[in-house]
């Protein structure tokens, strides 16, 4: 394990250019997708918890099954769509980072909208019913109830981020590891280890982890900054 | 400005989504090709030359093929001759070509309980390994080694169940420290041994068998099938892999100063 640990801050320190385009697109493919994913789930989660309608417990058991699917299971799914073969083949994003983000995107929206669903449902109904009465747009309500509990939502949407930033189903099959274009942290673990390169797939992984801690830190600091 | 904003963003991800396709090069290959580190020495004098970038999408034989099946890649090279003979029959391919040749070893622990070392006969000493229950760890996934594994027992007239007999499902890599953890025997492509061999305490107990010979065969996917496919890269890597160069550069491809593969195309 410290071999590992050593392996880690040396791959870092000496800039091997592979190891930094790596850790830089899965970074970059794992911002983008919550970035959608979150712009989506935020209107949805408000949605779910402010109005009631017709089928919404069942839209609520439905987005917590979907939370359950296996990354590779979401990654056969949309395989089946965007392959050639496929419906949406035409499109030709198999094998693309556009692949991954469809994939991630699909994998972290039910989870930041039922998180945001539960952060907003506990907070206090007057505040948006208060708005309303003082003469608010929708908009308007939708912007302060999320500020309101923005604190539980970034933990949503950093969940979220955990969740696509740390997984290799979605990225192996529809980006296919394609080296200095689909290759990410996760793949080229999943690539190292197969290889029996236990060490470097260990450094690699220490690597994912000080990212996803970096970006965790950055926000929080931002949000408490907003204060 | 919200509104210029948003329309900014649609923009943005909508030149995102769409990605460019040309001088892009879709290659499947197995996974054992893509460890044994060939493709990063051969094909980097070709994207020079022709100013392609090749993708090179490394999975099982039977998914490298399925992507071809379904043209998601424009040309495939695999070591499975009669899944590739079927991929051409069948409308998928055209143009195969021989391009290098390696073989298969039975690999297995020093001690040998099976006592199948030194004997030039495969499919005796599957059988062997079979009668004593010896462990033995497949692929089990249906890729070029576990075809010619799965042939070896049908000669041998042998159907391998039992405790002994376990059906990793996995790659060449994971089989092979699988059978090093097991102190068992396996069938291995002599490429990702080579690779692993200072990483396993498994010593190469049976090779020669003109049974085990490996050929590897690079395929276009058929333009006629599949209007998209860049027909025109997928034939400017083939010529490259059998041209004189490339073939020797196959060649003078060495790990630990052995030869991994054995170039087939150019004939004197």
């Amino acid at each position: 394990m410290l071999g590992a640990l050593a392996e880690a801050i040396r791959l870092l320190f000496t800039g091997d250019r592979e190891v930094y385009f790596i850790a830089w697109t899965s970074l970059h493919l794992s911002l983008v997708s919550v970035a959608v994913a979150s712009a989506l789930s935020l209107p949805l989660g408000f949605l779910i918890a402010l109005k009631s309608f017709r089928g919404k417990k069942q839209l609520i058991a439905f987005l917590n099954a979907l939370m359950a699917l296996p990354t590779v299971v979401v990654g056969l799914l949309v395989y089946s769509f965007i392959s050639r073969a496929g419906p949406l083949g035409f499109l030709g994003i198999l094998f693309t980072p556009s692949a991954i983000h469809l994939g991630q995107v699909i994998l972290c929206l039910p989870l930041i909208t039922s998180l945001v669903y539960s952060a907003l449902s506990r907070l206090d109904r007057r505040l948006p019913e208060t708005l309303v009465t003082l003469g608010a747009r929708r908009t308007e309500v939708f912007r302060m109830t999320i500020l309101e509990g923005r604190i539980a939502i970034l933990s949503a949407v950093l969940s979220g981020f955990g969740r696509v930033v740390g997984e290799v189903g979605v990225a192996m099959m529809l980006g296919g590891n394609i080296r200095w274009y689909t290759r990410t942290l996760t793949t080229a673990i999943a690539l190292e280890t197969s290889k029996g390169e236990f060490e470097l797939g260990l450094a690699l992984g220490i690597i994912l982890m000080a990212i996803a801690f970096a970006v965790n830190f950055t926000l929080h600091g931002v949000i408490r900054h907003e204060r | 400005m919200k509104k210029a904003l948003l329309i900014l963003l649609v923009l943005g991800l909508a030149a995102a989504v769409l990605p460019a396709q040309e001088g892009r090069l879709r290659l499947s290959t197995t996974t054992s090709t893509e460890n044994s580190g060939l493709l990063a020495v051969l094909l980097p004098p070709f994207e020079a030359r022709t100013g392609l970038k090749v993708d090179v999408i490394a999975v099982g034989t039977g998914q490298a093929l399925k992507l071809g099946e379904a043209g998601d890649v424009d040309v495939t090279l695999v070591h499975a001759r009669a899944l590739e003979d079927r991929f051409v029959a069948e409308g998928y391919g055209v143009n195969r070509r021989d391009v290098m040749h390696n073989d298969f070893i039975v690999i297995g622990p020093a001690s040998d309980p099976a006592g199948v070392r030194g004997m030039m006969d495969a499919v005796a000493a599957l059988r062997q390994i079979a009668n004593r229950q010896a462990a033995f760890v497949s692929r089990g996934d249906n890729s070029g080694t576990h075809v010619m594994e799965r042939d070896l027992w049908k000669a041998a007239g042998v159907t391998p169940s039992g405790r002994w007999y376990r059906e990793a499902g996995q790659g060449m890599g994971p089989v092979i420290t699988m059978a090093n953890d097991l102190q068992g025997y396996t069938l291995a492509d002599r490429g990702t041994y080579l690779a692993m061999k200072s990483k396993v305490a498994l010593p190469i107990l049976v090779e020669g068998d003109p049974r085990l010979f490996n050929p590897y065969g690079v395929i276009a996917v058929n333009p006629a099938r599949f209007p998209h496919v860049n027909y025109l890269g997928a034939m400017q890597l083939i010529a490259w892999m059998t041209s004189v160069e490339g073939q020797g550069i196959i060649g003078g491809f060495k790990v630990g100063g052995e030869m991994l593969f054995f170039p087939d195309a150019v004939t004197d």
